[in-house]
């Protein structure tokens, strides 16, 4: 990462921390803001929270290694969570998995190499009456067949048109 | 493509939650005295509607007489219990039930704070939520002086959750909020004293504050003449699986598993999980069974399995869920429940004997009575279930 890099980063979460103030109980808070702005939180990240909060870094560590919505690793400006819980299993949740590996050409827990597509298990997302049920960031769908994968990956390619910046900030679709 | 609708659900019949007039509840409760207010819900009956059925009145009680310079009210909106979404279902269309019953609780128990805990996977709902809350804000329903009540000041604020389901446990919940992996405490101490930032706290399902708020207005006596003795009232229950009406219904508690499948279209099932994963397998031959505290306690989560499924398909699919969401906290648990999935494998592999199928039941044993917290101590419920009641289908593969 380059100097003046680290120093914006730096200056960004130090802005964080100060919205949501230095006590412990603001760690989550915080956390899910670099997530929802960065699509991971790094190393670094944890270690100048750390910093701030005056905690150890590796209680930050144990922090986002707990949650499955925060990531250790760059995800794809879309991550896609598939329910893999009973009821979406009886209703075909592998097929859905299995179009939504072949069409991006990843597997379960890869991100695809542009950057735009990750693909995770999710446990029950609570639409167990009308599964297989799939979140794409925060949006829902429900009732997912095999074809209808193709389109919900379409629209979500279109969202980003010519002018999208590979750090496009906007993360709803 | 299937878009969400503003409520995304799908409801059968009218709710009782449909014909509450908004602030009649929260004024009967304000026009009283806190001990008058306790006295009617716990008249009523009215237990946790989390699944867990601890009285809301000594709950809230224990809280309101607990020493603290401050107090809270939580809103448990982490519904990650498999087979359950009535929760959803209530936070889209009656948020400001939940939003008044939060209010009666923080009046009682003299709370300046609530907070919902509303479950990552439910983000699409917070804009609807923050809309409710900036009205009730404006209608004085919210904020300094509530409903013109001198020195009743209280506010609700949401807090997102991040993907745990252990978080639906009121202490990893606590520990959540206050910014901590989400593992939970022994207890007790219990929340009601030593809760949130050490305060006395009520953690309340959704659903028990939409509860309150139609006895505070249609009163205890109501309540009580629907369900049994020991369950009274009304419950909402999330049904799904192999059933031609899948949805959420109300019925009163102490309904048999076999009536409730006439209602939903489920006939011939050979088997209901009641209470999600870590609920009971409760097979054809115990449809009479009812739900209810005093019998098969639940949530509400009902999964019904036709006679096509194979059940061990259904105990390796909930025993991955609780390897993926066992917290690693206590030994039973991280290395029990990895154990059993390894059996249910080889039980499907048609690799397992009959003596190492005795001992996985005895680390079953082990995990309800050695684990922490209720995830680990009901891990092994499915597994247990289905070696009890579908032998024959589990062996000789």
């Amino acid at each position: 990462m380059l100097l003046t890099e680290r120093e914006r980063l730096h200056a960004e979460l130090k802005e964080l921390v100060d919205i949501h103030g230095r006590q412990r109980s603001s760690l989550l808070l915080i956390l899910q803001e670099v997530e929802r702005r960065h699509f991971f939180i790094s190393a670094y990240c944890m270690q100048v929270i750390a910093d701030l909060l005056d905690i150890h870094p590796v209680e930050v560590y144990s922090v986002v290694s707990f949650y499955s919505f925060l990531d250790e690793k760059p995800q794809g400006q879309f991550v896609i969570r598939l329910c893999r819980t009973i009821t979406c299993e009886m209703a075909g949740k592998q097929h859905v998995a299995r179009q939504l590996e072949n069409d991006l050409g990843i597997k379960f827990g890869e991100t695809t190499p542009d950057g735009k597509f990750s693909l995770q298990w999710a446990n029950c997302l609570g639409m167990c009456d009308q599964g297989p049920a799939m979140l794409v960031n925060e949006r829902i769908f429900t009732q997912v067949t095999p074809e209808k994968v193709h389109g919900i990956l379409e629209e979500c390619r279109q969202k980003f048109g010519v002018h999208a910046t590979a750090l496009s900030k906007e993360r709803s679709i | 493509m299937t878009r969400p609708s503003k409520t995304h659900a799908t409801k059968t019949g009218s709710l009782t939650f449909d014909t509450i007039e908004l602030g009649a509840g929260l004024k009967a409760a304000l026009a009283e005295t806190n001990g008058g207010v306790l006295k009617t819900i716990k008249e009523s009956g009215l237990r946790g509607r989390g699944g867990a059925g601890f009285p809301t009145s000594l709950k809230w009680d224990l809280a309101a007489q607990a020493e603290g310079q401050r107090r809270y009210v939580v809103c448990n909106a982490d519904e990650g219990e498999p087979g359950t979404f009535k929760d959803r279902v209530i936070l889209a269309d009656h948020a400001d039930l939940v939003f008044e019953g939060m209010t009666i609780a923080a009046s009682v128990i003299g709370a300046r704070h609530g907070i919902v805990y509303l479950r990552a996977e439910y983000t699409y709902l917070r804009p609807h939520l923050e809309a409710v809350l900036a009205r009730r804000r404006q209608e004085n329903l919210l904020g300094e002086k509530i409903a013109g009540k001198k020195g009743f000041s209280f506010d609700i604020t949401i807090h997102m959750g991040a993907g745990s389901y252990v978080c639906g446990e009121e202490t990893a919940l606590i520990e959540s909020l206050e910014g901590q992996r989400g593992e939970p405490r022994n207890r007790p101490p219990f929340p009601i004293d030593t809760g949130y930032l050490d305060n006395p706290t009520i953690v309340n399902n959704v659903e028990t504050f939409a509860w309150v708020v139609c006895i505070m207005t249609k009163g205890a006596k109501w309540f009580k003449s629907f369900g049994t003795e020991k369950s009274t009232g009304y419950k909402l229950f999330s049904v799904s699986g192999d059933c031609g009406r899948p949805g959420v219904y109300e019925f009163p508690l102490g309904i048999s598993v076999e009536e409730l499948l006439v209602e939903v279209g489920g006939e011939g099932a050979k088997a209901v999980q009641v209470g999600g994963a870590s609920g009971q397998c409760v097979p054809q031959s115990q449809f009479d069974r009812t739900i209810a505290y005093e019998d098969i306690p639940s949530g509400g989560s009902i999964i019904v399995f036709g006679p096509q499924r194979d059940m061990l398909d259904v105990v390796a699919n909930f025993l991955e869920f609780f390897v993926d969401e066992s917290c690693g906290q206590c030994t039973p648990c991280r290395e029990g429940v990895p154990e059993l999935l390894e059996g249910v494998r080889m039980l499907k592999r048609g690799e397992c004997s009959m003596s190492y199928l005795d001992e996985l039941c005895s680390l079953a044993d082990t995990l309800q009575v050695a684990s922490k917290c209720g995830l680990g101590q009901t891990a092994p419920n499915a597994l247990l279930s289905v070696v009890e009641h579908f032998q024959d289908e589990i062996l000789g593969r």
